[in-house]
């Protein structure tokens, strides 16, 4: 018989507190419209987007990532110490290694956790769920810290009628742990990398360095073959998710899809059939889309104007650049 | 069972009235979806997919761009049937 001996963590888990943090600067529509040929009343009526949040010049990803995991961590009752793992998921780290997740590690206190980050665009907080539940269960690690922070604006073309225009700054933070009753259900996810050019960046680093101009690339979308695949193809996989946790749409207290667009979200609700009684997340309306940070602010915003919410369900689904997506019933901490 | 190119504009102007509110007999075969009748590329699309649903037809992503004219829409419909 083998020496080997294996780890078992707890039954079950459940996330056990959210943090938040929005870029400093609020920028309305007027603000960005000119650049784009475009309108305050055009971007309400495309987007929904009433105003956004951006950070300024002195405020990085990883300060939102502190701030809001700073308060994930106190509303949880651990200590810092008590992490036994940091996933980020962002695209806005300014440099390829090392991880931002080791630099949050280290701010808040949870050193030696293991640190990484996931880049899975606007599903990577939902990936750092799936992670952080089947770490926690595998007794790999205690409590996790699921972080989903982003500076897009770094990234954003002010002359890019596509994508620039909805994208916001922002942190959301989950501590996920142990629990005496299931609190994450079946995490549904998965990639179609055929699709692969749909949503990403102008061009390569490379192209970047090479070009005279020095432009940093930045993001673009193909905006309909976006939209069409996050309603009809990501209802599927909510639908799924829901049946896999034998949770029906009337037992649900919320839903909290990706904060894409708003014409999405309500396309998207109208296709799932959910009975007018589940909250639908609407953080878009004046955050934007803070792609990984979406889903934990979009909850953490819920929360606060519902307080009542607390201990129902929620559907959270998270979809992007990939194309990737992740979706998982929780109960809402 | 294939419809007719009046029937395809029949119902199609039923999915945009749906979508858009835009009556049916504002939807003629010449006019542009974005330039005549304000339809934007998300209305359109939603326009799109429950076309493919009422007429059976698959429309791919990069057919949609071309579609620019009622006209247009209603002949890859008709063709598409076969």
């Amino acid at each position: 018989m083998s020496p080997l001996s294996q780890s078992q963590g707890s039954t079950f888990t459940r996330i056990l507190s959210l943090g938040a943090a929005r870029g400093d600067l609020v920028v309305s529509n007027d603000d960005i419209a000119g650049p784009i040929d475009s309108s305050d009343e055009w971007i309400r009526q495309r987007t929904g987007i009433i105003e956004r949040r951006r950070s300024s010049e002195a405020e990085e990803a990883i300060d939102l990532a502190v701030r809001a995991s700073t308060e994930a961590i106190e509303k949880a009752g651990i200590r810092p110490d008590q992490i036994g793992a940091v996933i980020v998921a962002t695209i806005s780290n300014s440099v390829q290694t090392p991880a931002l997740a080791a630099l949050l590690a280290d701010r808040v206190g949870a050193t030696p956790a293991a640190a990484y980050d996931i880049s899975a665009a606007c599903a990577g907080y939902t990936y750092g769920i799936a992670q952080a539940d089947a770490l926690v269960r595998s007794g790999t690690a205690e409590y996790v810290l699921v972080v989903g922070a982003e500076k897009l604006s770094d990234f954003a073309k002010p002359t890019d009628r596509s994508i620039s225009f909805l994208l916001g700054d922002g942190a959301g933070a989950a501590i996920v742990g142990p629990s005496d009753t299931i609190g994450i259900g079946p995490t549904l996810w998965g990639s179609d990398g055929s699709k692969w050019d749909a949503v990403g960046m102008d061009r390569p680093l490379k192209d970047a360095f090479d070009d005279p101009e020095g432009e940093f690339p930045t993001l673009r979308q193909d905006g309909q073959t976006v939209f069409r695949w996050a309603v009809w193809e990501m209802a599927k996989v909510a639908k799924e998710a829901l049946e896999k946790s034998g949770v029906t749409p009337e037992e649900l207290t919320a839903f909290v899809p990706h904060q894409a667009n708003m014409r999405i979200i309500d396309e998207f609700a109208k296709q799932l059939g959910l009975p007018e009684s589940v909250l639908i997340a609407r953080d878009i309306a004046t955050t934007g889309n803070t792609s990984a940070a979406s889903i934990p602010l979009a909850m953490h915003r819920l929360l606060e104007e519902h307080p009542e919410a607390s201990g129902g369900l929620a559907l959270q689904i998270g979809f992007g650049a990939g194309l990737v997506y992740g979706a998982q019933v929780v109960t809402l901490p | 069972m294939a419809h007719t190119t009046e029937e395809v504009l029949a119902g199609l102007a039923e999915l945009i009235n749906e979508e858009t509110g835009i009556s049916a007999d504002q939807v003629s075969l010449e006019k542009s979806f974005t330039d005549d009748l304000d339809i934007d590329s998300i209305s359109m699309m939603t326009i799109v997919v429950n076309a493919e649903e009422k007429f059976d037809v698959k429309i791919p992503d990069d057919e949609v761009k071309n579609l620019t004219t009622v006209g247009e829409a209603v002949e890859f419909i008709t063709k598409a049937q076969a």
